[in-house]
């Protein structure tokens, strides 16, 4: 798991590095972004075509591959599976990861009592506990969206809470010296100055998210996503299998790029001008 | 106004027990079980004067100005605001940040209107409260920009335009100045001694420069470091409703920065 939740700076204004780097790709010019895809494809495309790895398909082989995926429907019928675990656990992992983070950057007793289980969640590589939820939970959804959960929600909860810490004092002040109650102090300052962070946090959980399903349905069993991957991998069609593991790379990506938008449409007025 | 200049200038000691809007008794205050960060404190604030509260870092100066503020309790002794002991924060005082402590998302209007915002003032009178003291402060035509979008100076003013905009009778400034550059504070401190005429309030200014403690005060409160006590009074007799470069040349002025920098130089040392 990655360790990049303190990657934001302490002000929690920055967008974070995940965002902040898509963010800077989004905002060249189209003529530089298409070039750059265009360089990265002709490589792909000599690579393959050198036959380095009689498994490794060019890149229109598996451009090809993924739009016959697409048209027999299966590409489709897959990520509607994917998508179910994903998106309980993921909805699952913002409420309680939110909500949890929240309340230990606000109190003490609260960080006292559940700060060591999110960090040692955070710490420990929680694809060897995918095989422990399979005896508990047998080799169902619940299973799946618990993969999800369990790497999605620490990372979502320690930025939180990190994010609510790192409110500056002063702005918590001003508000109290105008006589501002906890709820106003909480709502008005301290969730709206935590938000970059938080959000921060939540892009970096929706991306181990998005590992936890793949990992789920590569380990626990075969649907959905991991399924077209196995069996493609099976029948040795690497193209397809190319194919497959790149449209859930591209549909991570432009999950978390849109995560960033709805945050800054959402949340930051001041930084709309730059979209 | 001129009268209890002149009033506080014959007897400004016996002055002290008459307007004070603000009364410091018997004030300790100490950090978790050793530091002292004050230690018995006694002053008084008088209604319409600028005062500061000067003195070396670690002398606690902030300390008292939070205290005062409702921000901090102190160890043992008693605040009154107009009589009445301070419990927290109130409506009849004003604080301006040294780190400007504004809202990044919002606008200056906001901003500036935000001690209304959390008093629950109707929104269209807030918004004309903080337009008015926006353009108080100098900031006319800068009421839908962010604070990223100013310079430090600028910021400064909007903070002070937020304090101005709950009509508090006193404002509590901690430093308000140390973070802008040197030709933007001389600026700032000219312009806070016009507004001084304009709004009579009573304001109370911890500073750590001896020449902004001369410039502006009406009276100054030496405080001595580690721990914390009141050293000495002065009350500059200096006219300021001259021009304002005039003051900083005039020999008062001068000689009073050199004292009191004699006065201060053997904590430093």
């Amino acid at each position: 798991m990655s360790s990049t939740h303190t990657g934001t700076s302490a002000s929690g204004l920055t967008g974070g590095p995940l965002g902040g780097a898509a963010m800077r790709f989004a905002s060249m010019p189209v003529i530089w972004r298409l070039l750059s895809l265009a360089i990265f494809f002709t490589i792909w495309e000599i690579a393959g075509r050198s036959n380095f790895n009689w498994a490794f398909p060019s890149f229109s082989r598996t451009l090809v591959a993924f739009f016959e995926m697409v048209g027999d429907g299966s590409l489709a019928s897959a990520y509607l599976k994917t998508i179910e675990p994903l998106g309980i656990g993921l909805v699952i992992s913002l409420g309680i990861g939110i909500t949890a983070g929240v309340m230990m950057g606000l109190r003490r007793d609260v960080e006292w009592l559940s700060l060591p289980i999110f960090i040692t969640m955070q710490a420990a590589p929680m694809a060897a506990l995918i095989p422990l939820i399979t005896y508990v939970y047998g080799i169902g959804l619940t299973s799946k969206v618990l993969a999800v959960v369990m790497l999605a929600m620490p990372v979502i909860t320690i930025n939180s809470y990190k994010a609510v810490r790192n409110v500056p004092n002063s702005a918590v002040d001003m508000c109290k010296s105008f006589m501002g109650t906890r709820r106003q102090q909480v709502f008005k300052i301290i969730l709206p100055a935590a938000s970059p962070m938080m959000f921060a946090g939540i892009r970096l959980g929706v991306a181990e998210g998005f590992s936890g399903v793949v990992l789920a349905e590569l380990l626990i069993t075969p649907t959905g996503i991991g399924d077209l991957i196995t069996y493609n991998r099976s029948i040795a069609q690497y193209p397809h299998m190319y194919a497959v593991i790149t449209s859930i790379v591209v549909f991570a990506v432009v999950a978390v790029t849109l995560l960033h938008r709805l945050e800054l449409t959402l949340f930051r007025p001041e930084k709309r001008g730059n979209l | 106004m001129t009268m209890a200049k002149s009033l506080s200038a014959a007897s400004a000691s016996r002055a002290d027990s008459r307007d004070a809007v603000i009364q410091v008794s018997g004030l300790h205050k100490v950090y978790g079980n050793s530091v002292t960060a004050l230690e018995n404190i006694d002053l008084s604030f008088m209604r319409g004067q600028l005062t500061s509260l000067l003195g070396p870092s670690g002398c606690g100066k902030t300390t008292l100005l939070k205290i005062i503020a409702g921000l901090l309790e102190p160890t043992s002794g008693e605040v009154l605001v107009n009589g009445k002991p301070v419990r927290g924060p109130g409506p009849e005082r004003a604080f301006v940040f040294q780190d400007f402590a504004l809202m990044p998302w919002a606008t200056v209007l906001r901003n500036a209107a935000f001690g209304l915002e959390v008093r629950g003032t109707p929104k269209a009178e807030r918004e004309d409260r903080a337009r008015h003291y926006i353009k108080e402060v100098g900031l006319a035509g800068f009421e839908d920009k962010y604070p990223h979008e100013l310079s430090g100076g600028m910021r400064q003013r909007v903070g002070l335009a937020r304090a101005l905009a709950v009509n508090a009778d006193v404002l509590l400034m901690d430093e308000p100045f140390s973070a802008v550059d040197e030709q933007t504070r001389r600026k700032f401190q000219e312009d806070l001694i016009r507004l001084r005429e304009v709004e009579k309030k009573t304001f109370i200014l911890v500073t750590h420069s001896i020449e902004e403690a001369v410039y502006l005060s009406d009276r100054i409160v030496l405080l001595s470091p580690r721990p914390g006590r009141v050293a000495e009074i002065i009350e500059p007799d200096i006219d300021r409703n001259v021009d304002p470069d005039m003051i900083r040349r005039e020999p008062a002025y001068l000689d009073l920065i050199d004292d009191i920098w004699r006065g201060l130089r053997h904590y430093v040392e």
